[in-house]
């Protein structure tokens, strides 16, 4: 009989991918990649039947709502931005400390009457009725940003789709506003670009989440000896 | 259940077609844009949009009333009464359940005269569905839209009021900072201050090179408006006090009524939808509904679809459905579809969905 694996996804390269096997290192749980250089397929030393999937951090949330893999490692923006009603999905067991960056409302630096997501909105409004379109802001965080958004009562704005140089639409034209992830706030200031007072969306870092509707069966004391070594509570799947 | 929520459908839209109503069909599939435009991006989260390579954006039909008032605008009669029925799509974002795609039977009514038309499709929804007995809730959404405009206070004020009527939480919000309620916040103190310092464009300048298409004169001209607003007085307490009134007011229609003559001589701009609400409430009586015990509120509605600008109602059945029917006047929507021209509109649907359930429960 094949004993039932529980399966742990971590993003498959760069510094996501280091940082995640150090922090399970420091815990004891030595990751591997297997193989060689190229291939995905990896293993964890240090526990019984836990099974390692590299896969791209941005597939991460998806394989978790899908139930594929039991555990994963992502950015909690992501898992917010693709997980419609995301804390029905999946839980989020433990911080990691890591891959800090803040998703962030920016504007030109040069529009001197906008500091405030109630100065953004009065601003659209005047845009629209000059320009006659709404003012667009530039993202590929389309459900973190609409739901803020909403949420705050902004209105006359639409979002475009930008999947990478966003700093860049505004001096480009094809959008008078942004809404992109930043550290440091540096390529902001390059863009001249200028951050809003209250347009933190959100504060992201890496995050080992729990799958929901992942088939846990006969994996309850691998789960259990897992968040032993871990140091952390067992996550409550249902309810 | 498809099959019994269809005859329960078609049981309801022939009753309309009895009552004078024109039947009315819509494409499924319609142009994003003008919904867009109307909605705002806010119902990108609520419906379903798909591209279409060659005429791009096209959304699954969310609900029946733009594209009948497109197509009445069109060259329909004046008055005109039009029933429909079929399928709405809601794009769901919660795991609870609630229904992708549903049907609507609906009644529309373009006629100019307004308080009988509100009463006629009120009365005939009720009298539709007098067996279920649902809980009315009913409110006026141009009371509130005439109070506003009727504060003595600037236009820019009174627009923004205006602009977010529909969204309650930024509506009130505004209103605490224009009555001197909320004191004005830092980050805009700090705003003011700066932008007194020096001339827009020396300010504009100093802040580095201007990218985009929000222009300086689009920044200086706001920067004026912010200053000319600082300027300005706050709204008088007595009359704020009297529109945080109107705000919360809640109570049987006729007592409703007294309490807004009451009102009127403080803020006369609400008169002629105080005597529209009268009567209105006459035409319901000559109805047969009891306006003495219909429940009004001032708010009802106002987290609705944004283009109900008069009488709002809805039915409610048990506290875990949702309204088993709803509508309201929506006559600024036909001015803008109409290109220039414009006619009075009230209408509402009913989700024969619900309905079949409470039915089928009762036999």
């Amino acid at each position: 009989m094949t004993r039932a694996m529980l399966k742990i996804g971590v993003p498959s390269k760069g510094r996501l991918m280091e940082k995640t096997f150090d922090w399970f290192g420091a815990r004891g749980l030595t990751m591997v990649r297997t193989g060689n250089e190229r291939e995905y397929s990896g293993a964890v030393q240090g526990i019984q039947d836990v099974e390692l999937v590299l896969l791209s951090a941005g597939e991460i949330p998806r394989e978790l709502a899908a139930g594929r893999i039991h555990l994963g490692v992502t950015g909690s923006d992501l898992v917010r931005d693709k997980l419609p009603d995301w804390a029905a999905q999946v839980v989020d067991w433990a911080a990691m400390g890591f891959g800090h960056a803040d998703l962030v409302l920016a504007v030109p630096a040069a529009w001197i009457d906008v500091d405030t997501l109630d100065d953004l909105d009065a601003a659209a409004a005047a845009f629209r009725a000059t320009h006659g379109h709404r003012l667009r802001i530039a993202t590929k965080y389309h459900r973190l940003v609409r739901d803020f958004l909403t949420a705050n009562g902004v209105a006359d704005y639409a979002l475009v789709d930008s999947q990478g140089a966003t700093e860049g639409t505004v001096k480009n034209l094809t959008a008078e506003a942004i809404a992109d992830i930043t550290s440091s706030g540096e390529t902001l200031r390059a863009n001249h670009l200028k951050m809003l007072a209250d347009g933190l969306i959100h504060r992201s870092q890496a995050t080992l989440y729990a799958a929901r509707r992942a088939d846990w069966s006969g994996r309850a004391a691998t789960l259990a000896a897992l968040a032993a070594r871990l140091g952390l509570a067992v996550p409550r799947l249902s309810g | 259940m498809k099959a019994a929520i269809r005859a329960e459908a078609e049981r309801l839209h022939a009753a309309l077609l009895h009552a004078g109503a024109a039947p009315v069909e819509a494409d499924i599939l319609l142009p994003a844009d003008i919904l867009l435009d109307l909605y705002g991006e806010d119902i990108r989260a609520r419906a379903y949009i798909t591209a279409d390579p060659l005429n791009g954006e096209m959304m699954l039909r969310p609900d029946f009333t733009v594209p009948v008032v497109q197509a009445h605008m069109k060259g329909g009669a004046d008055p005109a009464r039009y029933a429909y029925m079929g399928e709405v799509f809601r794009r769901q974002e919660h795991l609870d359940g609630r229904a992708r795609e549903y049907m609507q039977v609906g009644y529309e009514v373009f006629d100019r005269d307004a308080p009988q038309a509100d009463a006629e499709v009120f009365a005939l929804f009720s009298t539709l569905l007098a067996d279920l007995n649902l809980r009315p809730a009913t409110g006026d959404i141009g009371i509130l839209m005439a109070a506003v405009r009727g504060l003595s206070t600037t236009d820019r004020r009174k627009a923004a009021l205006q602009r977010h009527i529909w969204r309650p939480r930024r509506f009130r919000a505004l209103l605490d900072r224009f009555a001197g309620r909320a004191p004005v916040p830092p980050a805009r103190a700090a705003l003011l201050q700066r932008l007194a310092s020096d001339a827009p464009q020396a300010l504009i300048t100093a802040a580095g090179p201007l990218v985009g298409l929000r222009s300086a004169e689009d920044i200086a001209a706001r920067a004026e408006a912010l200053l000319e607003d600082a300027r300005a007085p706050a709204i008088a307490a007595p009359e704020a006090a009297l529109l945080y009134d109107l705000l919360s007011l809640e109570a049987p229609s006729c007592a409703a009524l007294s309490h807004l003559r009451g009102i009127a001589p403080m803020l006369p701009a609400i008169t002629p939808a105080v005597d529209r609400f009268e009567a209105r409430l006459g035409a319901l009586a000559a109805n047969g509904i009891d306006v003495d015990t219909l429940p009004f509120e001032a708010s009802h509605g106002r987290t609705t679809l944004e283009y109900y600008d008069g009488f709002v109602f809805s039915l409610h059945g048990p506290d875990d459905l949702p309204p088993i029917a709803s509508g309201g006047r929506y006559d600024a929507l036909t001015a803008v579809l109409g290109a220039g021209r414009s006619i009075p509109a009230v209408g509402g649907i009913i989700r024969p969905g619900l309905v079949a359930r409470l039915r089928g429960g009762q036999r």
